[in-house]
Formats: structure tokens, C-alpha cells, sequence
């Protein structure tokens, strides 16, 4: 047998995986609470004890985490145009785990940077320009931030032109300075993917020890990445396979949270008919976004903001006040279980409205254009519509009673021009094994895509609209 | 130093074969071009022209809609911060026949620095740009 631990520090639950690398196999999984308020490693050392309770003492030839314990990691972008540096520098945070508090664009003016003072992100992006592009506005926000209050660390990931200048002028501020490629080098050419590693490096380095996880590193060999980034390499995994394996090809991944709703799709998203033409920036294989404003309780307020009352009246068939006063309720009372038929059928009103809303945050849309030529169309973002498998995480939706009335409403209650799925079947992440097996895809890949197959792997449902 | 072009065919307009001509004409004539293909609209122009510290906006109209397609396109400019910023426009960029002199000036009068009629070829609009961004 060879042991490898795999741990996730959540914001609730320390969730622990033992795998055997040589099977392989899951030997065993346990959670304690997340203490990270007092010790770290108190929590993590309840949910070993537990874990060996069930499989007996273990020797374990390494022990990996990712965590999003504290806030998980919390970022500011700045880049020059909304759509296109700006967008760029979200979708590179989006792509490492983070959340991402505020996206500024243009010049920052004396309100950004009040909100930037009160913010203390965990990390600031700095981008703008295409190479070779624009200078002048990545220098100005580089000598603004180099004066901002505050020690955290400010990645620059612009115009290369501009580059050494904005590390010179960081420098004389007292925010640590990492550089990364531009995530935009041309015009309507991301390259996320190495500002997104130098991001996981800062967050090793230095994130773990600031929030106070620093504690649990005796017990472990390192906590190397936040859990969305590790969901997302696992989907990735799942999707596309190893070398000598193959995935399961377009696949999306929803996790409903209570503070949050994540989206991940593994796909190109290409225009499926040559009268499409692709308008705005193309988009990663891998994307993530999160709904910073969607979450089942902390966020429920926000469910409501973004769908109206009257919506999630009409889906749990109660009257506006009363949804109004359990959404109040939900917020203010992030422990609040439903308690009867009444408050789930509500429950199941948000969750539908969380995932429905974040699936079209995520997904591209499709317009028609009349043309001379004749009628067009014109797709933004990533055209989902044929993808047909959804990976679903995160309790509120593991657990739902109805999940698959939930997908099919959230899919149904789609704009005509959104290119989310019609239809699609149903896997589950019962036993939490996706952060897990994000651990494992880059070193024992094989044995990450084995296990998800044989535990995520079965559709359990198919919801069609 | 490099000069920066940002080209399109504007509007709803889906003629790609001399956007292609033109890329590769400006290219091989040494300017950084940035093209944005068929179907742009002045937004795009503007917000490609911003990123990349464009020198010139090359615009093409092939179907006969370019003026209304264009118009306002230099007060965009003017509001985006890209002020001064050398306009071209190019192509069959009226509807009908009209006496070539009159479309000019009315392009002119919208803000172009340049315009085109058909059959220009390549090596015109390179002349054009070559004296216009000698001294910038």
C-alpha cells in the first residue's frame, strides 16, 4: 500500500481524504470543524483521529492540502478597458481560486483607492496594456498603489513594455512585488495561466503564514493551492484525461455555497455554425467564475437582488412577504436549516435562482444580426449549449432532496440568446473527492482520474428542459 | 519606433477577404496591426485602440452602410482620451453612385483624416499613413 493524505481546509469542515495510490482506492474520508480561529491543526488533528478510527493507524507517504479556510483568497483586479485587460485579469484570479473582491478599470481615482485602503485584498493584480500597447494608465495606478496603506502583495501582470517601471515604482511603496507575463499580450489573446501559478506560488509563500495556517504545516507537507483551484484542475482532469486515459470530455462543474456560487466549464465553447462570428475576448478551456453575490445564506440578500422576490415567490409558491422574511432571515442566520416543507420548497426557490443566474453569468450569449448578407449571429463568451454533463458540488445541492427539478429549472429559466445547456446529465460529489483529487492531478494523475470515474463518474440524474 | 494600427470592417458588414488584403499589406509594410476582423462595431475600434496605444484606426465598409455605421466615431474618440488619433476609413462606404468628391467631404466633415474610395489599393492607404505619422 502507498498512503497519501489529502486534506481540505474549508471554511467550515477540515475534510479529510486517504487514498491508496497503489489500488487505487479511497481508504477513508472524515471531517472535523475548521478551527481557525484558535489553532488550525486542532481541527485537522479531531478529523485524524476520526479518519483512523475508521481505517486503523496509516502511514502516509505525503500529506497535501489546499485550503479556503479565513476568506479563502481574496483579490483586487486592475486592468485598462472592462472587456479586455480588466476581464483578463479577473478570469487569471478567477483561474487561481481566488475571489475577486473589486475589479477596477482605467485610472484609479481617489474613491478607488479609499475603497482599495478599506478592501486590503490578499493580493492586487496589475495589468493593462496589450505589449507594446498602452503605458500610460499601468504606470499611474502602479505609482497610486505603490502609496496605498497596507503590505499586501501587488502581482504586475501588463503591458512587458511597462513592466520594470511599475516594479520601480512599487518598490518604493511597501507592498511586496511579483511579476508574471501580461495576461493579455495581444489584442484579444489571453494568457492567464502563468500569472494564475505565480498567484498559487504567493499564496504558498505568504497567504498561509498571513492567515494563520501556517500551524497545521507540521502535520502536513504543504497546503498548495486554494480549493477552487484544485476543483478546477480535477474537473480539468476528469474532462480531458491523461495521456494514456480519456476524460469525459465538455463538462461543467456547479458548487452552490453558502456564500458563494462557483461555476467551472471545461470546454472550448467554439461557434457551432459558421453564420457565428466571435465578438470580445475569447475565453479559457478552464474557466471559473465566482458569484461573490449568490449564496444560499450569507448571500441569500443577493439571490433576491438578482432575481426579484416575485421570481422566488412564483418558484416555491409563497407569498412575496414570506419569502422576503426567510431570505432576511437566511442572511442575518447563516446556520438556519429549513425547518418544514415551507421553508425547503423556499431553499429550492434560491437555489434554482442561484444557479440559474451564475450559469448565465458564466455561459456565452448568442444574438442575431441582420446583415446584408442575411441574418447572423454574433456569440460572446463560451457557447455551452451542447455540453452535457454537469458535475455538481457543495452541500446545498449534494444533499437537495430534487436536485435534478433544481438543474432543470435553473436551465429552463435561461434567456433565449444564453448558451447554457438545454439538457444534461447529472454526476455528484458525494464523498467531496474533487479538491482531493485536484491535490493528486498533477503528480499521480492516473489515479485521480480512476477514482473520479468510479465514484463521480455515474449519472445520477438527467435533467432536460 | 513601430506605428500601431487598429483594423476593421465596421458595422454589420461581413466582407473578410480584403480586411485579410489589408492585414497582411500593413504588416508587410512594417506596422504593428491589430485586426479585429468583420463585424466590428466603434466600441471595439475604440477600446482595441486604448489598449494597445494605437497610432491609427483603419476602418473598412464594403456594403453600403458605412456612414451611418460611422458616424460619431471620432466624437468616441474624442471622449475615450483618444484625441487626435489618425482616422481612416475606406472602402464602398456609400450606398448607390454618388460623386466620390461630395462622400469624401462628408467623411471629412465627420472627423476622418482619410478617405478611400473603391479600388484603392494597398500601397495608397501605406503612403497616406507613412506622411501622416512621420512627424508623431
Amino acid at each position: 500500500m502507498r498512503a497519501i493524505l489529502l486534506i481540505d481546509f474549508g471554511s467550515t469542515y477540515t475534510k479529510l481524504t486517504a487514498v491508496d495510490l497503489s489500488a487505487p482506492r479511497v481508504l477513508g474520508s472524515a471531517q472535523a470543524f475548521t478551527t481557525v480561529a484558535s489553532d488550525i491543526s486542532l481541527g485537522l488533528e479531531q478529523a485524524l483521529a476520526r479518519l483512523e478510527a475508521a481505517t486503523g493507524h496509516i502511514q502516509y507517504e505525503a500529506r497535501l492540502a489546499c485550503s479556503s479556510a479565513a476568506g479563502g483568497l481574496n483579490m483586487v483586479a486592475c486592468g485598462l478597458v472592462p472587456g479586455l485587460t480588466s476581464k483578463a485579469a479577473r478570469l487569471a484570479a478567477f483561474g487561481a481560486g481566488a475571489k475577486v473582491i473589486r475589479t477596477f478599470a482605467y485610472q484609479l481615482t481617489d474613491e478607488d483607492m479609499a475603497q482599495l485602503a478599506r478592501i486590503q485584498p490578499d493580493i492586487l493584480l496589475l495589468c493593462g496594456g496589450i505589449d507594446g500597447g498602452n503605458s500610460e494608465v499601468i504606470l499611474h495606478n502602479a505609482a497610486r498603489i505603490a502609496s496605498a496603506p497596507g503590505d499586501y502583495p501587488v502581482l504586475v501582470a501588463g503591458n512587458r513594455a511597462a513592466q520594470a517601471e511599475c516594479v520601480r515604482l512599487l518598490e518604493q511603496g511597501s507592498h511586496p512585488v511579483y511579476t508574471a507575463p501580461n495576461v493579455m499580450p495581444e489584442m484579444n489573446t489571453l494568457n492567464i495561466e502563468p500569472a494564475a501559478e505565480v498567484i498559487r506560488q504567493i499564496f504558498l509563500k505568504r497567504i498561509i503564514l498571513a492567515k494563520g495556517l501556517g500551524r497545521a504545516q507540521r502535520l502536513l507537507d504543504g497546503i498548495l493551492m486554494p480549493t477552487p483551484a484544485a476543483v478546477l484542475k480535477a474537473l480539468r482532469l476528469l474532462s480531458k484525461g491523461t495521456g494514456d486515459e480519456a476524460g469525459l470530455g465538455d463538462l461543467i462543474g456547479v458548487d452552490l455555497g453558502g456564500a458563494t456560487t462557483d461555476i467551472y466549464s471545461i470546454a472550448r465553447g467554439e461557434p457551432a455554425s459558421p453564420t457565428t462570428i466571435m465578438r470580445g475576448l475569447p475565453e479559457p478551456l478552464a474557466k471559473r467564475t465566482v458569484e461573490g453575490d449568490l449564496g444560499m445564506r450569507y448571500n441569500a440578500l443577493g439571490i433576491q437582488e438578482a432575481v426579484g422576490a416575485a421570481a422566488l415567490a412564483q418558484l416555491s409558491g409563497q407569498d412575496e412577504d414570506a419569502v422576503q422574511a426567510y431570505v432576511v432571515h437566511c442572511d442575518s442566520q447563516p446556520e438556519t436549516l429549513p425547518g418544514d416543507e415551507t421553508q425547503r420548497q423556499m431553499d429550492r426557490a434560491l437555489a434554482i435562482s442561484a444557479v440559474g443566474t451564475a450559469l448565465a453569468r458564466h455561459a456565452g450569449t448568442l444574438e442575431r444580426v441582420y446583415t446584408p448578407m442575411g441574418p447572423m449571429h454574433e456569440q460572446r463568451g463560451k457557447d455551452l449549449s451542447q455540453v452535457r454533463q454537469v458535475v455538481v458540488t457543495g452541500g446545498a445541492l449534494v444533499y437537495a432532496m430534487d436536485l435534478q427539478q433544481i438543474m432543470e429549472q435553473a436551465l429552463r429559466r435561461q434567456e433565449a440568446t444564453a448558451l447554457t445547456p438545454r439538457q444534461a446529465g447529472l454526476m455528484v460529489d458525494r464523498g467531496y473527492i474533487l479538491s482531493a483529487m485536484g491535490l493528486l492531478a498533477d503528480t499521480h494523475g492516473a489515479v485521480a482520474l480512476r477514482l473520479m470515474k468510479d465514484i463521480i463518474g455515474r449519472e445520477e440524474a438527467y435533467a432536460a428542459v | 519606433m513601430q506605428k500601431t494600427l487598429v483594423l476593421g470592417v465596421i458595422g454589420a458588414d461581413v466582407h473578410a477577404v480584403g480586411n485579410q488584403i489589408l492585414n497582411y499589406a500593413f504588416t508587410d509594410a512594417g506596422f504593428h496591426v491589430v485586426n479585429l476582423g468583420v463585424m466590428v462595431s466603434q466600441e471595439e475600434f475604440i477600446e482595441a485602440a486604448i489598449e494597445s496605444a494605437a497610432d491609427a484606426i483603419i476602418v473598412s465598409s464594403l456594403y453600403g452602410h458605412g456612414e451611418l455605421d460611422c458616424q460619431g466615431l471620432r466624437d468616441k474618440c474624442d471622449e475615450a482620451g483618444l484625441k487626435g488619433i489618425l482616422l481612416y476609413v475606406g472602402g464602398n462606404i456609400v450606398v448607390g453612385k454618388q460623386p466620390f468628391e461630395e462622400v469624401r467631404q462628408r467623411f471629412l466633415d465627420m472627423g476622418f483624416d482619410r478617405v478611400f474610395g473603391p479600388g484603392t489599393p494597398p500601397e495608397a492607404g501605406i503612403a497616406a499613413l507613412r506622411e501622416d505619422l512621420a512627424d508623431r
